[in-house]
């Protein structure tokens, strides 16, 4: 093992510890601060034997916990995603939300919600983290379809930038017409979709995001060493044994599939996927191992953070997350593209 | 079972235009081969038929007897590896990541001790163990292509207990030395030759320089216009009216006895 396996591991040790950390002050401060004794009877609440929970403890069991932990998995799956995207497109400035994935399944979710209360949908668990997914998958395609260039049949980075701008603004203005004609109180506020919020959290929206963030992430590791492949070329993967356009595929789906669910229960939260890799490249290299369990961590970390801030800045009332995510990572992103040309 | 890289009938189209046009030809073990022709006869294209990147629409390329069509990515990367022109690394990655790239095929999850070991080997014999942890993306082309070389011997790498029988190894080369000063280009191709040598190695190469393969080549394969011209030994293929005719410049001869053949051309 060398020196900078080593580095990696405590790296990530310490980022683990960092999430739980932060995880720990998300669920004590908010619109109402949770002193540690009431944490633990509401914990105790629950086992059987115990009194029913106050009012207090049950806004603390049904609000703020599974928000906590929701943030924790939408923050993992947009720092996963991010990863996957990067990886694909060997470049460090793609992310989901710049490819159409993030404002097409926020679309698919507002239809689902406005179409189903019309048409009166039959609706298990499932159909909005699939409408999400549905509308992500649209859009995604829809980018790189248009993006492709008649010669190279690639996409260039340039066109891939600028179709993703022009698919965020028509899915954007789908949302808005959706939430134009839509009625209180099957619609929810359009500020919700474009702008990003978790205060929606719950539990139901917690097992689902758990199921796709934690597959996802499995399957994107299984594949990590042949993504590390495609950092030097597509060509060479495929001389390393890489069937390179099955690997495509693969992790394209399941880049759409985690950042879908996780955009229909929170809305659009931009430019996480973005920074969560950079940073971790800087300090700790560019494999994507470590890439990706670090980028789930720190994509965690950060957004909790962010939703942390979202709620204690302009208390009792609450900022939607996206602002704040937009404020920090459009310089950042900024910076990038100055900072290198990118011509491919 | 032969050691033997066999090609026949091999055409690759693009649109309605040939590329690569019925070439037929067998590359021997232990033998450098080289192809050489003039911009667009084909040579990349065929060099990448041979390495299975592309798949013809006519004819088969077989190694050892078996046609390569239906073989696993994964088997056909423990045994072949190209080594090309300029390869771009997109992300910071060490050297020695790189290098350990060439074991991907051959381990699963993580890389092993013996992995690791070959590793260490091939940087040491290339030189570039002082770059263990540089960023690939800093060194010079040189340096990198040093880098890339390690890594694809990482990739073919035998040792030697091992039963020379079991199967052929089959290293491509294409055009490896276009971004390298002349120094570097005689050290390559002195190392190309070395690995050309062993008895269970197929070598198959494109360059530009008509010297570098009239001094390195045991066998030289002409393409122009997507057919084949000639094959066969230097002195056999290199006459003064052949490379008139396809190159459309005149040479002379100038021969020595320690350097072999040379080429000016006028």
């Amino acid at each position: 093992m060398t020196k900078q396996h080593g580095n990696r591991r405590l790296l990530l040790v310490v980022l683990a510890f960092v999430t739980l950390l932060v995880l720990a002050a998300s669920i004590r401060y908010g619109a109402i601060d949770f002193p540690l004794s009431e944490i633990s009877r509401a914990f105790a609440s629950i086992l059987p034997g115990h009194s029913e929970p106050t009012l207090d403890q049950r806004i603390f069991l049904e609000l703020r916990l599974p928000r906590a932990i929701l943030c924790l998995l939408v923050g993992a799956s947009l720092g996963v995603g991010g990863t996957l995207m990067q990886a694909l497109f060997r470049n460090p400035i793609v992310e989901p939300g710049l490819v159409g994935t993030s404002s097409g399944a926020a679309f698919g979710s507002a239809l689902f919600f406005v179409l189903g209360s019309v048409l009166h949908i039959s609706t298990s668990v499932w159909s909005l983290p699939f409408a999400a997914c549905f509308g992500g998958v649209v859009s995604t395609y829809l980018v790189f379809l248009l993006a492709r260039s008649k010669e190279q049949g690639r996409a260039s980075i340039v066109m891939l930038l600028l179709t993703g701008l022009a698919v965020n603004a028509l899915f954007m203005s789908a949302i808005g017409f959706l939430s134009y004609i839509a009625r209180d109180p099957q619609a929810r506020s359009i500020t919700f979709w474009s702008l990003g919020t978790l205060s929606g959290a719950n539990w139901k929206a917690v097992t689902i995001v758990t199921t796709s963030t934690i597959i996802g992430t499995l399957i994107a590791l299984y594949y990590s060493k042949q993504l590390n492949a495609l950092m030097i070329g597509e060509e060479e993967a495929t001389y390393l044994g890489v069937n390179v356009n099955r690997l495509k595929w693969i992790i394209l789906t399941v880049n759409v599939v985690i950042v879908a669910v996780a955009t229909a229960f929170t809305g659009v939260i931009s430019f996480v996927g973005l920074v969560v890799p950079h940073i971790l490249r800087m300090v700790g290299g560019a494999d994507n191992r470590f890439l990706i369990v670090g980028s789930a961590l720190t994509g965690a970390t950060l957004l909790t953070l962010a939703d942390l801030m979202a709620r204690l800045v302009v208390r009792p009332a609450e900022l939607p997350i996206g602002i704040l995510t937009s404020a920090v990572g459009v310089p950042i992103f900024i910076l990038l593209l100055r900072r290198r040309q990118y011509v491919f | 079972m032969r050691l033997m890289l066999t090609a026949t009938n091999l055409t690759f189209r693009v649109g309605n235009k040939a590329l690569v046009s019925d070439v037929s030809l067998s590359f021997a073990p232990g033998k450098l081969h080289l192809i050489i022709g003039p911009n667009g006869a084909g040579k990349s294209t065929l060099i990448k038929i041979l390495a299975r990147l592309l798949r013809p629409q006519v004819g088969m390329v077989s190694y050892d007897d078996v046609d390569v069509s239906q073989a696993s990515e994964t088997e056909l990367a423990k045994r072949r590896a190209v080594l090309s022109q300029a390869v771009e690394v997109a992300f910071p990655l060490s050297a020695r990541e790189v290098v350990m790239m060439g074991r991907y095929p051959h381990f699963g999850g993580r890389p092993g001790p013996a992995d690791e070991k070959i590793v260490d080997d091939v940087m040491a014999q290339f030189d570039v163990t002082e770059f263990t942890d540089r960023n690939y993306q800093t060194l010079s082309g040189g340096e990198r292509q040093r880098v890339n070389f390690a890594r694809v011997l990482a990739q073919l790498w035998r040792d030697s207990t091992s039963d020379l029988n079991s199967s052929g190894r089959y290293l491509f080369l294409d055009e490896p030395l276009t971004f390298l000063d002349i120094r570097h280009q005689i050290e390559f191709m002195n190392t190309i030759k070395e690995m050309a040598a062993q008895p269970d190695v197929v070598t198959v190469g494109v360059v530009h320089d008509l010297n570098l393969a009239a001094r390195f080549a045991d066998h030289i394969v002409i393409l122009n216009q997507a057919r084949l011209v000639a094959s066969g030994t230097p002195p056999d293929v290199l006459t003064e009216e052949r490379i008139q005719e396809i190159f459309g410049v005149k040479p002379t001869f100038v021969g020595s006895e320690e350097s072999g053949m040379h080429i000016i051309f006028s």
